[in-house]
């Protein structure tokens, strides 16, 4: 079950194994608001309203414990709080789900049995659920199902968030959260700072840092004035980016090290030019199995560039600490010394495994093909999975007779975010960016393909060459934020941020479709 | 599945014509009208959308019937009903020879000018076609027009012309033999015209002696209770009496060998199905094309009700849950008599106990008679033979375990069972068992279907046929078809059994004897045959569609005298080519390409003075 992925475009090489699945003759169901090219491939899909994941994940529960097709025996052996699940989930009949998501009762029936009768599961998403003022709810909603059936913690069966590049997973394991050291382990905790604080010679801080909405709020009252960002282009992804650039503004000084001139770079006060993490660079990076794989050097960087460790390493020196010359497997070992979940896994072993999944923990460890696993085991190990009461709320951006148009953004297939990494390569696929509609809006707003449209929110407004897409639905728009040098996508998206995860409900802006007056036709 | 369609758009009767075969579209999201707001939000596709996808074949069938051509838009249309990537669609409509993809007229004659309609004068009926009817071709005519076509399987009654008329109730016509004006007439009638009778092509109807063709001509062709009253249904009530085992054993017993050409021993075939897991298929191969062959065809139409007992023995013995019959797109005469006879069938309940039979029709494509490039064709994709291991019997239709048998094949089963395999396997010579058919065509004073215990030779076999015709001066005999070889007028005396021909350097083949005297042109005959299994290469290996052109190429300067370098050293690459051909090829098809020109280079002086 792929619930706000649309894998074929965004995780295309992923997809390729689902498709050996399919070929196989595993069935695909597909949770998305348009019918995507992932969601034509499946056997059902179910096009909800935009923001009711909630509404349809608690009405599946509710529709797998009506027919009886829950796992009780795992339920009993290693969950919690399933009395009060069940007592939460009461009110979401079928019928009340239709209404409030739009999708017909019957595919919702079929999801629900289809999915607790499988022998084996896997439920993965990706920022389709993520990218909401809920979006940790939304996670937890599909968590119950997966708790619900038992589809958590076999082989075959499990969660999979679906991660957007090579090394997102890599970037979490090296401690780059808010309130996690290396290795997940939790920066609050004293002995787990102890550890790094006599290896690191050094103090750290015990309070969790900041997640990059709550930089910016901090931005935004002056509380945080120096900011150096690597590898991350936040004037072209955040939304609003009126209210970004202002932010931005406020600082004292801003330092960006990347491999391009991004938005954000062009706006730096110095700008540190990185040599490339893949072919460039020695390391390693984790995927979404968990797997960390080594990565070498293939050619040499660009002249002026630098690889990240070896410019960290200078900053170091002129911040007054040496340590000495650069060597990414020594890095690795002192890694290996503070993160139990990385400590078998040495390069050596990495080599000749071809990459191992974690926890791995001494070198006879060969890593775990799948994570908790220890819910089934007899006696149980560790604490019960505990189901949570989610309750759905509606995006914040609400419809209403001025702004009546949902519109959902997402990603195409030949592009990446904000378009640093790829938007100066030709593609034979690429189409000039636009606003795609249904073929019913387009013929109610009297429009053209590729006619321009101003398109506006409570925020901003834009103007972008509208594509007819008959895979969405009337009072359904779709944009992406690849090109913000000619459309700027992030002017119409709101900043309503996700308390839980930091993450801003880029899934779900209210606008407004205006045709020009004296347009025609566009190129 | 993600398609990208181009915006063409099918016309009303297109949809009809789709819709007829498939039903109406269930969604907007197959094809449908965008009017239902509740499925905008949900969608079924998937397996459930690729489990039609061998309906593929069918559809273009349709749309070709009731429009005589495949518009993009209706091809678009298909490829949305079925979800069938249009590139893939498109790739299989083109493979087949009678679907044109430019636009046609709904009326077309397909005029054979293949060799044994060469012999009966097919040029001189092309070139006054061209006086009554205009130039061939599909583009200068709104209403009827004319195609030059590869054998037609009428040989018996050359030259001969299908008649093709598309529309609400498409119709077809044969003509043979044919005349300009006979084909001009049929083909400006709103209505088929009648064709020659199945029985003309069996000499011998009526004889008593006869095992496979003693029902053509006969009542018992037209009705089950005709067939019944004919002793028909014995063998299958024999089969569900003593079971599957004892119809395996005797098919066993008999040493039946297929009679497709390949002479496999059926038994083995039928053994291997029947302990396979299921779901298992049975397929009647009718995709009789090797040209000069229409022995299956006269069995379809003159026993049509003996074809399908076989196929139910067949199924029921091997525990098969489907079985298909496969008749070339050139027999709509034996496609509609096997179809009627399995409706009847049907609705006597008779196919209960055996398996529910479906007729698949082809649609111009010789290559389609290869057993696997046949299982591509009915899954919806182009005829191309697939790499053998695994044999159908482990890996065939679907995928799953398949009998594939030809039509002879099958109709023998039926004496096997009536008489027991041993008493059968006594009839022909030890290694040859069994009655046999062969297709006599080209010089000979009767031609036609004639049935004979295996071991009669070549000379006997003609002189049943009443002997050569033309001059009465035979020059040459292609045995086995265009995949066969040619016999010199001092090799009559060997048997045609698989051991005699295999002594002369021949095979069997689809039994086909076509003496040609000496006013042909033999140099035009191989150059024929060249371009036969060039245009019919399926291009899917490399040896067979470049070696195909290279033979005719090599044919064609040897014809012109504009030879590279001696005569000696075009036949030595005429002799390289045939043995790539024959050591690399994937199929039959590339494997005896070559061999009825190399027999024919060898034993007669054509081409001689042709050097630079």
């Amino acid at each position: 079950m792929l619930w706000g992925s649309n894998a074929r475009e965004t995780h295309p090489i992923y997809f390729h194994h689902v498709l050996k699945g399919i070929r196989n003759g595993a069935p695909l169901y597909v949770v998305d608001p348009r019918r995507t090219s992932s969601a034509q491939w499946a056997d059902r899909w179910l096009g909800l309203d935009v923001g009711t994941d909630i509404t349809l994940a608690n009405a599946v529960g509710r529709e797998i414990l009506d027919a009886g097709l829950e796992n009780r025996q795992f339920i009993e052996h290693a969950t919690s709080r399933f009395e009060a699940y069940q007592a939460a989930i009461e009110p979401f009949t079928l019928d009340f789900a239709e209404r409030e998501t739009g999708v017909p009762r019957a595919a919702i029936r079929d999801l629900a049995h289809a999915y607790a009768r499988a022998p084996t599961a896997q439920l993965c998403w990706t920022l389709g659920i993520t990218e909401h003022h809920q979006g940790v709810d939304n996670v937890l909603g599909l968590i119950n199902l997966a708790l619900l059936t038992g589809h958590v913690g076999r082989y075959g069966s499990g969660l999979c968030p679906l991660r957007g590049q090579n090394n997102v997973q890599g970037g979490g394991d090296m401690g780059a959260l808010p309130d996690r050291l290396t290795g997940f382990q939790h920066v609050t905790n004293d002995a787990c700072r102890a550890k790094f604080e006599a290896a690191w010679n050094c103090k750290i801080p015990p309070k969790p840092g900041r997640h990059i909405s709550g930089m910016f709020k901090a931005m935004d009252q002056g509380d945080l004035k120096t900011l150096y960002v690597l590898g991350e282009n936040p004037v072209g992804s955040e939304p609003d980016t009126k209210h970004v650039m202002a932010t931005m503004d406020k600082l004292d000084f801003l330092v960006v090290q990347d491999l391009f001139l991004t938005q954000t770079a062009e706006i730096a006060d110095v700008v540190l030019p990185a040599s490339a993490g893949w072919a460039e660079s020695e390391g390693t990076v984790t995927s979404s199995e968990r797997k960390v794989q080594r990565v070498r050097r293939a050619v040499k960087p660009a002249p002026g560039t630098k690889d990240d460790i070896a410019i960290v390493f200078d900053l170091a020196k002129r911040l007054g600490h040496d340590w000495g010359e650069p060597n990414p497997e020594v890095l690795w070992n002192e890694l290996r010394t503070l993160s139990p979940m990385h400590a078998g896994m040495s390069y050596e072993r990495l080599e000749a495994l071809g990459g191992i999944r974690w926890p791995c923990y001494d070198e006879s460890h060969p890593g775990e093909l799948f994570l908790h696993g220890r819910l089934w085991a007899n006696p149980r190990i560790g604490p019960r999975a505990p189901f949570s009461i989610v309750q759905p709320e509606p995006p914040v951006d609400y419809l209403d007779d001025e702004f009546p148009i949902r519109l959902t953004t997402g990603r195409r297939l030949d592009e990446y975010n904000t378009g640093v990494q790829t938007g100066a390569y030709a593609s034979p696929l690429r189409r000039q960016e636009a606003v795609d509609i249904s073929p019913e809006d387009a013929a109610q707003y009297g429009l053209q393909e590729y006619e321009q449209v101003r398109i506006s929110s409570r925020r901003g407004s834009v103007v972008a060459p509208v594509r007819f897409d008959p895979g969405l639905r009337p009072g359904l728009a779709f944009m992406t934020m690849h090109a913000p040098d000619e459309v700027n996508t992030n002017e119409l998206t709101i900043e309503a941020i996700d308390p839980k995860s930091g993450v801003s409900e880029f899934k779900a802006t209210a606008i407004r479709i205006d045709k020009m007056v004296g347009a025609s036709a566009g190129d | 599945m993600d398609l990208h369609f181009t915006a063409d758009e099918p016309t009303a009767s297109e949809v009809d014509a789709v819709d007829a075969v498939l039903g109406a579209a269930d969604s907007r999201w197959h094809g449908g009208q965008r009017v239902d707001p509740s499925e905008a939000q949900t969608s079924e596709s998937g397996h459930r959308t690729a489990g039609q996808r061998h309906l593929l074949l069918p559809v273009l069938h349709a749309i070709h019937g009731r429009i005589g051509w495949i518009s993009r838009g209706a091809l678009n249309y298909a490829c949305k009903r079925l979800e069938v990537p249009p590139a893939e669609a498109y790739g299989v409509a083109t493979f087949y020879d009678m679907f044109s993809l430019e636009q046609a007229p709904p009326v077309v004659a397909r005029v054979c000018d293949d060799i044994a309609c060469q012999a009966k004068g097919a040029s001189d009926l092309c070139a006054g076609l061209e006086t009554v009817m205009g130039p061939a071709g599909n583009g200068n005519a709104s209403r009827c027009g004319w195609v030059r076509s590869p054998c037609l399987g009428q040989c018996e009654r050359a030259p001969a012309v299908l008649v093709t008329a598309a529309g609400e109730r498409p119709w077809t016509s044969v003509i043979a033999p044919a005349t300009a004006q006979a084909v001009e007439a049929a083909c400006s009638k709103d209505s088929p015209t009648d064709g020659p009778q199945v029985r003309e092509s069996v000499p011998q109807a009526g004889q008593a002696s006869l095992q496979l063709l003693h029902r053509v001509g006969a009542p018992s062709a037209q009705s089950l209770d005709e067939y019944r009253a004919d002793g028909g249904l014995r063998a299958w009530e024999l089969a569900l009496e003593l079971g599957p085992e004892w119809v395996i054993e005797q098919v066993e017993q008999s040493n039946l060998v297929g009679r497709g050409g390949a002479a496999f021993p059926t038994g083995r075939k039928w053994r291997a199905v029947a302990q396979a897991g299921g779901p298992k298929y049975v397929v009647c191969n009718a995709d009789e094309s090797e040209p000069g062959t229409f022995k299956d065809r006269v069995l379809m139409e003159g026993d049509p009700f003996g074809v399908v007992e076989a196929i139910m023995i067949a199924a029921f013995a091997t525990g098969s849950e489907r079985a298909y019959v496969y008749v070339r797109g050139e027999y709509p005469d034996a496609t509609e008599r096997m179809r009627s006879a399995i409706a009847e069938l049907d609705s006597a309940g008779l196919l209960e106990r055996a398996c529910p039979i479906e007729i698949r029709r082809g649609a111009g494509a010789y290559i389609c008679g290869e057993e696997t490039a046949l299982f591509n064709s009915i899954e919806g994709f182009r005829g191309e033979p697939r790499n053998k291991p695994p044999y159908p019997t482990e890996s065939g239709l679907f995928g799953r375990p398949t009998l594939v048998n030809n039509v002879e094949t099958l109709a023998n089963v039926l004496r096997i069972l009536l008489q027991g395999g041993t008493a059968y396997a006594a009839v022909g010579t030890e290694r040859s068992s069994g009655p046999k058919l062969f297709c006599l065509s080209g010089h000979v004073a009767m031609p036609g279907v004639y049935e004979v215990p295996f071991g009669a030779t070549v000379r006997e076999l003609i002189e049943l046929a009443g002997g050569v015709g033309g001059t009465g001066r035979l020059q040459a005999v292609l045995v086995g078809g265009a995949a066969g070889a040619f016999l010199g007028p001092d090799e009559l005396d060997a048997p045609f059994t698989f051991e005699g021909m295999r002594a002369v350097g021949a095979t069997v083949g689809s039994a086909v004897v076509m003496p040609f005297d000496d006013s042909v042109d033999l140099g035009a005959v191989l150059l024929r045959i060249a371009e036969f299994f060039r245009d019919e290469s399926c291009g899917q290996c490399v040896p067979c569609r470049v070696g195909t052109v290279r033979q005719e190429e090599l044919l064609e300067r040897l014809r012109s005298g504009q030879t590279i370098g001696t005569l000696d050293h075009e036949r030595q690459l005429l002799r390289e080519v045939s043995q790539v051909m024959r050591d690399a090829s994937i199929c039959g098809l590339g494997h005896t390409a070559a061999s009825a020109v190399d027999s024919a280079l060898e034993r007669f002086p054509i081409f001689q003075g042709a050097t630079r």
